[in-house]
C-alpha cells in the first residue's frame, strides 16, 4: 500500500472534527487542502512537525491552502495534543472505524496500527495534486516540500 | 517558486553572526552554520559543546513559537543587542539561563551588558529586527530545516547526536 498518487480523485472518507461532526470529501471541494497524516499524537516527531507547520500557516493561507492534521487518535486525544502544543491546526480523527480513511488514502501502517507519515495536497476539484510518504515514521518532511508542491500546481 | 519553497542554504554574508575565535589561516567562510533557538534545551547543549570546542561557527535563528513561546522574543533581543554591537554577549547571556526569557529578564540582560535599554526595547520590537529574525527562519525552512538545532557544514546538513535534554 502506498499513498494516493497525484492525478487520482480523493477517495470517499469520513473523519471526525473536534466537535465530532463529519469531515468528508465534500469539505475539500472549492479549497486547496493539505492533509498531514501523522502517526501518533504527543510523539516527538509529530510534535516537531505540527509545531513547524504552525509557524508557516500564514504563508500557506497566502497560497490559498488550508492544512489539517490527521491521525488515528481519538478526538479527545487530538484536542489535548492541540492544546498542549498551542497550535491552531485543525485536527481530524480517524479513530472509528480505526484507520478507514488512512487505508483509503493508502497511508495506514498495519504493523503499527497508525498512519505512516504522509502529506497529500488536494485541489479544489477534489483531485490529488501531490503526495509524499516518508520512508519511515521518523522522517519529518520540511515545510519547503509543501511550498514546492503548491508552486508546481497547474495554473487555475 | 513561493517564498518558502526549497532553495540552497544561503552562504555566509556580512550580516551573519560569527561566534568563537577565528582559526589563523583558515578560510573565514568555511564554518559550520547552526540553526537554533534560545529556548531549545538541545540548542543549549550544542552551544556549550561549540564553546568548549573552541572553534568558530555562524548562528542563525530558527524560533518555532508554538514549541518555544519565548524563542522569538529572545531572538529579537539578540538582534536588538546586535544593533548596539553586543550580539555575542547577549547570545551567551541568553543561552546561559534559558529559564529566564521573559521581558524583564531581557531588560535585565541588556542593562547588565551596558546597553541603552530603552533603545534595546524599541529595537527588539521593530519591524527591521523582526524581519532579520524571519529572514534566518525562512532561509532555514527553504534549506529543509525541520527542527533545532540543525547544523550545516560545507552547505550540507550534518546529523548531530545530542543527549536527551
Amino acid at each position: 500500500m502506498s499513498v494516493v498518487a497525484a492525478g487520482a480523485p480523493v477517495p470517499d472518507f469520513v473523519l471526525r472534527r473536534h466537535d465530532f461532526s463529519r469531515f468528508t470529501k465534500d469539505d475539500l471541494l472549492g479549497q486547496t487542502t493539505v492533509l498531514v497524516f501523522y502517526p501518533n499524537a504527543f510523539s516527538p516527531v509529530c510534535t516537531d512537525q505540527l509545531n513547524l507547520y504552525e509557524e508557516v500557516l500564514a504563508e500557506l493561507a497566502a497560497q490559498g491552502a488550508t492544512l489539517y492534521g490527521v491521525s488515528c487518535d481519538s478526538v479527545w486525544a487530538q484536542k489535548a495534543f492541540k492544546e498542549q502544543l498551542g497550535i491552531t491546526i485543525e485536527q481530524l480523527s480517524d479513530f472509528e472505524p480505526k484507520g478507514a480513511t488512512c487505508r483509503a488514502f493508502g497511508v495506514y501502517f498495519e504493523k503499527g496500527g497508525m498512519p505512516t507519515r504522509a502529506l497529500v495536497l488536494i485541489g479544489p476539484d477534489g483531485v490529488v495534486q501531490w503526495s509524499w510518504e516518508g520512508e519511515h515514521p521518523g522522517v519529518l518532511p520540511g515545510a519547503n516540500l509543501i511550498f514546492d508542491a503548491l508552486a508546481a500546481r497547474p495554473a487555475a | 517558486m513561493s517564498g518558502l519553497g526549497s532553495a540552497p542554504l544561503p552562504p555566509l554574508d556580512a550580516d551573519d553572526h560569527l561566534l568563537g575565535p577565528a582559526t589563523p589561516g583558515a578560510d573565514p567562510t568555511d564554518v559550520a552554520i547552526v540553526y537554533a533557538d534560545y529556548e531549545c534545551p538541545y540548542c543549549a547543549v550544542l552551544h556549550a559543546r561549540l564553546v568548549r570546542g573552541g572553534g568558530r561557527w555562524a548562528f542563525r535563528h530558527f524560533p518555532v513559537r508554538s514549541k518555544h513561546p519565548r524563542a522569538w522574543a529572545a531572538a529579537c533581543a539578540a538582534e536588538a543587542a546586535a544593533l548596539q554591537g553586543a550580539f555575542e554577549p547577549m547570545h551567551m547571556a541568553l543561552f546561559a539561563d534559558q529559564a529566564r526569557l521573559e521581558d524583564p529578564h531581557l531588560w535585565a540582560r541588556a542593562e547588565r551588558l551596558g546597553l541603552d535599554v530603552a533603545r534595546f526595547d524599541a529595537d527588539r520590537r521593530s519591524e527591521a529586527v523582526q524581519a532579520r529574525v524571519r529572514r534566518d527562519f525562512t532561509s532555514g525552512v527553504r534549506a529543509g530545516v525541520v527542527t533545532t538545532p540543525t547544523v550545516f557544514e560545507h552547505g550540507r546538513m550534518r546529523p548531530i547526536a545530542l543527549p536527551d535534554a
